[in-house]
C-alpha cells in the first residue's frame, strides 16, 4: 500500500487497495460519498497535442457527465470521478515516465491515454510489470494482445479489411488496381501488409506501395510512381499520418489524380477533425472508414455530438477516436460498479462482457480485451463530413490478424488461463 | 521524350523548392558565415504571413481582388520575415560574430522561442507585434538628417517607438475583431488555399504539369535572378562581396560594415521568408514546418560550396533530379531489361525513404572527395 502525495485526495482515491477508501475523509462534494481519481495521459503538447487534446477534451465530458448523474457507486457508496491530466508531449520516453507517476505516486485505479502505437509500445511495460491497467482509445495495427491494456480502438478487421473489401467490389473503382500510400512508421507498414495479403486473396493487384518518411512533405516522387502504376486510375489506400495528408492531398489534386479522373482514395486515419484542417475541398469524393461517423443518424450518436460542441464550442467535431475514448469512460465506470471495487484485477474481470449502448450502437467488451464495434464506409462530402454508404453488422475484433503471416491462426482470451495472450486456433 | 521531360520537371520543381528554402541560408551562411539554426522558422513566419494575408483579403472590402493575395503575400512575407532577422541581428547575432557554436545555440533557442510564439500568441496580435517592429526599427531612418544629427535624436526615436508600439496595438486589435480566426492563439496546423487560378494543371507539348509547381519554380527563378542581379550590380551588392572578402580591408576603406551586416542578413531573412510562401502551397502551415526544411537547406549550401550562389544552384536541382531518379524508378523506365540484380538494387532503393538515405549517402561520399563543395570559394580570404 502506497501513501500517495496527494494526501487528502489520495486517502480518498483509495489507491490499489480497496481498505482505504473505508477511511477515506476528505475531499467529498456536494452529495457524493467519496472521490475516486482516474489519470488522463495524452500529449498535450508537441506535435500530436492537436489531435491528442480532443481525447482529454472527450475523456473530461464522459467523466463529467457521470459525476452529474450520481458518480459511481461501489459498495453503495457514490463516488464522484476526479481526474489528474498528464502532459505526454509527443515523447514515447516520456509516456512511460508518466505513467510511473500516475501508477505510483497518485494510485490511480486507472489511466485512459496514448495515440500513437510508440506510446503505447513505450508504456506497456510499465503496465504489465506494476500490473496495472490503461485504456487506450485509437483505432491501431493490433499484433498485440496485452493482459494490462484495454483496447477500444478498431483492430485492422474492424476497419482496413471492409475498408479494402469495398473498394475492391463495391466502389466506382471495382475491381482496379491498388497502390498503398502511407507514412514510415509501424502502423502503415503493418496495415499495408495485412491489406497486400487480402487484396491477394480478393483477386485483385497490388501494383505499388511507398511510405514517406515522418516530416517529409514532399510528395512528387510519390505522384509520378503512381502515374506511372495507375495511368488509368484505380485506387489509392492511404495510411499517412497528421500534416503529411495536407501535402498529399493538395499535391495530388494539382497533378490530376481525382476522384473526377478515376482515383480513389480509401483514407484509414482522416476523420472529422483532419477533414476541417485538410479542407473538404481537397478531400470530396474520396473515402474514409471508421467504427463512428459524426453523421450517424440515431440519437445516441447526436446527443453525443451535441454535448461536445455543448460543452467545448459550436464549431468543434467529434470523430471515431473521440467516440473511442468517451466509451472507454463508460465501460470502466460499468465495470467498476459490477465488480464494486477500484481493484484493477477485479475490474479487469468485469470488463470482459460490459456492453454499452455507444454513439456508434451497442459495443460489447471481448474476452481479448478489444470492442466488438460497427464499421461504417463513408464517402467525404463538401460539408466536411461522411456520407454513410455501407454498414456492417458487429464486427468481432481480431487482436492478431488473420491475413497477417505472422499471425494467422492465432488469438487471444484472457478470460481462460490456459490460453492468454497467444493461443493456436 | 515525354518520360524525360515528367522527370526534368520532376527533378526542377523538387529542387525549387529546395533552392528557394536554401537560397537565404547561402546568403547568411555562404557570405556571412553566420549558422543560422532559425532560418527554418523565418521560413514559418513566411508561411503564416500568407495565411494570414489569405484571411485579410477575404474581407468584404478586399475580397475582389483575392486572386492576388499570394503575390502580396510574396512581398509581406519578405518584409514580415526580414524585419524579424533584421531585430534577430541587431539583438543577438552581432555580439556572436566570429562564435560559431555559440550562434549556433543561439539561434536554435530563436527557433524554439519562434515556434512557441506562434503557438501560443494569437496571430492578430503576432501581425501587429511585427508592424510596431518595422516601424520602430525604420520610421528613425526617414527622419531629415537635420533631425537625425541633432542632439535631441534619442527622444526622436523614442518616441517613433511610442508610435509604433500604438499602430501596432490598433492594427492588432482592428485585425483580430475584424477576422475571428486570428484572434485566438493556436497550436493547430493552418491551411493555405491557392487562388483559383493557380490550381489545376497546365499542358505544355502534351505533358501536364501542376500549376502550384510551376508557379513555386517561377517565384525561385525570379528570386535568384533579382539576388544575382543585387549582388552583382548594385552599391550595395558590391560592398557586401566586399565585405565577405575582407571585413577588415573594406571597414577601412569607409563601408559600414554594420549595415552590411544588418542588410545582408535582413536579405537572407526575407528570402526565407519568400521560401515561406512557396512551402505553404505544398503542405499545411504549422510551427513545425520550418524545421522540416532545415537540414535540406544546409545540405544544398555545402553541397554547393559555401559562398557561390551557383554552387546552390546547381547542387538543389541536382539533388532534385537524383531523387526524382532514384525515389521513382526512373532507371527502370527508361532501360527496362537491366540484369536482374541491377533492377533489384534500383527497385530496393525507389521508396521515398531508400531515397533519402541512397541520397544523403552520395552526398557524404562526394564531400569525402571535394570537402569543400562543387564551386569552393577561391582566392584569398582573411579569414582562413
Amino acid at each position: 500500500m502506497r501513501i500517495s502525495r496527494r494526501i487528502l485526495a489520495g486517502l480518498a482515491t483509495a489507491s490499489l487497495a480497496v481498505t482505504a477508501t473505508s477511511c477515506g475523509g476528505g475531499g467529498t462534494s456536494g452529495s457524493f460519498d467519496d472521490t475516486v481519481t482516474v489519470g488522463i495521459l495524452h500529449s498535450l503538447s508537441g506535435t500530436m497535442a492537436i489531435s491528442e487534446s480532443t481525447l482529454v477534451d472527450t475523456e473530461k465530458m464522459a467523466i463529467e457527465e457521470i459525476n452529474a448523474a450520481g458518480g459511481v457507486t461501489v459498495g453503495g457508496k457514490s463516488y464522484k470521478i476526479e481526474y489528474i491530466v498528464e502532459d505526454g508531449a509527443s515523447d514515447w520516453p516520456t509516456f512511460a515516465e508518466k505513467s510511473k507517476k500516475l501508477i505510483d505516486q497518485d494510485g490511480v485505479p486507472v489511466v485512459f491515454g496514448g495515440w500513437t502505437s510508440a506510446s503505447r509500445k513505450a508504456m506497456l511495460p510499465v503496465y504489465e510489470s506494476k500490473d496495472a491497467f490503461l485504456y487506450y482509445p485509437i483505432q491501431y495495427e493490433a499484433q498485440e494482445c496485452s493482459n494490462n491494456i484495454f483496447y477500444t480502438g478498431a483492430t485492422p478487421n474492424q476497419q482496413s479489411e471492409p475498408a479494402t473489401d469495398f473498394m475492391y467490389k463495391r466502389s466506382p473503382a471495382a475491381g482496379g488496381d491498388f497502390f498503398l500510400v502511407g507514412s514510415d512508421y509501424v502502423f502503415p507498414r503493418t496495415s499495408n501488409t495485412i491489406t497486400k495479403a487480402q487484396v491477394k486473396q480478393l483477386g485483385g493487384k497490388v501494383v505499388g506501395e511507398d511510405y514517406l518518411p515522418l516530416g517529409n512533405t514532399e510528395v512528387a516522387p510519390i505522384i509520378s510512381k503512381i502515374k506511372k502504376a495507375l495511368p488509368e486510375g484505380g485506387i489509392i489506400i492511404n495510411t499517412l499520418n497528421g500534416d503529411q495528408n495536407v501535402a498529399f492531398f493538395k499535391q495530388i489534386q494539382d497533378a490530376g489524380i481525382t476522384p473526377s479522373s478515376g482515383y480513389y482514395v480509401m483514407n484509414y486515419s482522416i476523420a472529422e477533425e483532419e477533414i476541417s484542417t485538410i479542407g473538404p475541398e481537397f478531400l470530396e469524393g474520396h473515402y474514409g472508414a471508421w467504427n463512428y461517423m459524426m453523421s450517424i443518424d440515431t440519437p445516441a450518436s447526436k446527443k453525443f455530438a451535441a454535448s461536445f460542441k455543448k460543452r467545448w464550442g459550436a464549431d468543434r467535431v467529434v470523430a471515431d477516436p473521440q467516440e473511442s475514448a468517451y466509451n472507454m469512460v463508460y465501460l470502466w465506470k460499468q465495470a467498476v460498479e459490477d465488480a464494486g471495487t477500484f481493484d484493477d484485477n477485479a475490474v479487469r474481470e468485469a470488463l470482459v462482457g460490459q456492453k454499452f449502448d455507444a454513439p456508434q450502437g451497442p459495443v460489447e467488451v471481448m474476452p481479448n480485451h478489444h470492442l466488438s464495434q460497427t464499421v461504417r464506409i463513408g464517402q467525404i462530402n463538401a460539408e466536411g463530413g461522411f456520407t454513410i454508404l455501407e454498414e456492417t453488422g458487429v464486427v468481432l475484433p481480431q487482436a492478431w490478424n488473420q491475413k497477417h503471416p505472422s499471425s494467422k491462426g492465432f488469438a487471444c482470451d484472457w478470460t481462460d488461463p490456459s490460453k492468454g495472450e497467444k493461443y493456436k486456433l | 521524350m515525354e518520360l524525360l521531360l515528367d522527370s526534368l520537371f520532376n527533378g526542377v520543381a523538387i529542387g525549387s523548392v529546395l533552392l528557394v528554402a536554401a537560397l537565404g541560408l547561402a546568403i547568411v551562411f555562404g557570405l556571412m558565415g553566420v549558422i543560422n539554426l532559425a532560418h527554418g522558422e523565418l521560413m514559418m513566419l513566411g508561411a503564416y504571413t500568407t495565411y494570414v494575408t489569405q484571411l485579410i483579403f477575404k474581407l468584404p472590402i478586399l475580397k475582389p481582388y483575392y486572386n492576388s493575395y499570394i503575390i502580396v503575400s510574396i512581398f509581406l512575407a519578405f518584409i514580415v520575415s526580414g524585419v524579424v532577422g533584421i531585430l534577430l541581428e541587431k539583438t543577438i547575432i552581432r555580439k556572436l560574430y566570429g562564435s560559431p557554436l555559440e550562434t549556433l545555440l543561439a539561434t536554435w533557442g530563436v527557433s524554439l522561442i519562434l515556434q512557441q510564439f506562434v503557438r501560443s500568441v494569437p496571430l492578430a496580435y503576432g501581425t501587429g507585434l511585427v508592424i510596431s517592429l518595422l516601424i520602430g526599427l525604420f520610421l528613425p531612418t526617414t527622419f531629415p538628417s537635420k533631425i537625425k544629427e541633432s542632439i535631441n535624436f534619442k527622444y526622436f526615436k523614442f518616441s517613433s517607438w511610442i508610435f509604433a508600439a500604438l499602430t501596432g496595438v490598433l492594427t492588432g486589435s482592428l485585425i483580430s475583431s475584424s477576422v475571428s480566426k486570428l484572434s485566438r492563439a493556436s497550436a493547430r496546423n493552418v491551411d493555405v488555399t491557392a487562388p483559383s487560378w493557380m490550381r489545376g494543371q497546365v499542358e505544355i507539348i502534351g505533358t501536364a504539369f501542376p500549376k502550384t509547381r510551376l508557379m513555386i519554380i517561377v517565384i525561385t527563378l525570379i528570386s535568384v535572378i533579382a539576388i544575382t542581379l543585387f549582388l552583382n550590380q548594385s552599391a550595395w551588392g558590391m560592398r557586401i562581396r566586399a565585405v565577405t572578402q575582407n571585413r577588415q580591408m573594406s571597414d577601412c576603406l569607409g563601408i559600414s560594415t554594420e549595415k552590411v551586416d544588418i542588410i545582408t542578413f535582413g536579405i537572407g531573412s526575407g528570402l526565407a521568408g519568400v521560401a515561406g510562401v512557396a512551402v505553404s502551397l505544398l503542405g499545411s502551415v504549422g510551427p513545425n514546418v520550418g524545421g522540416n526544411y532545415i537540414v535540406g537547406c544546409f545540405m544544398v549550401v555545402v553541397l554547393g560550396g559555401v559562398g557561390n550562389l551557383l554552387g546552390t544552384v546547381l547542387a538543389s536541382f541536382g539533388i532534385g533530379i537524383m531523387t526524382d531518379l532514384i525515389g521513382a524508378g526512373r532507371l527502370l523506365s527508361i532501360w527496362p531489361d537491366m540484369p536482374l540484380p541491377l533492377s533489384n538494387t534500383i527497385n530496393f532503393f525507389a521508396t521515398t525513404s531508400m531515397a533519402r538515405v541512397m541520397i544523403f549517402a552520395l552526398i557524404v561520399l562526394f564531400l569525402q572527395f571535394k570537402p569543400t563543395g562543387l564551386f569552393p570559394q577561391k582566392g584569398r580570404m582573411v579569414e582562413n
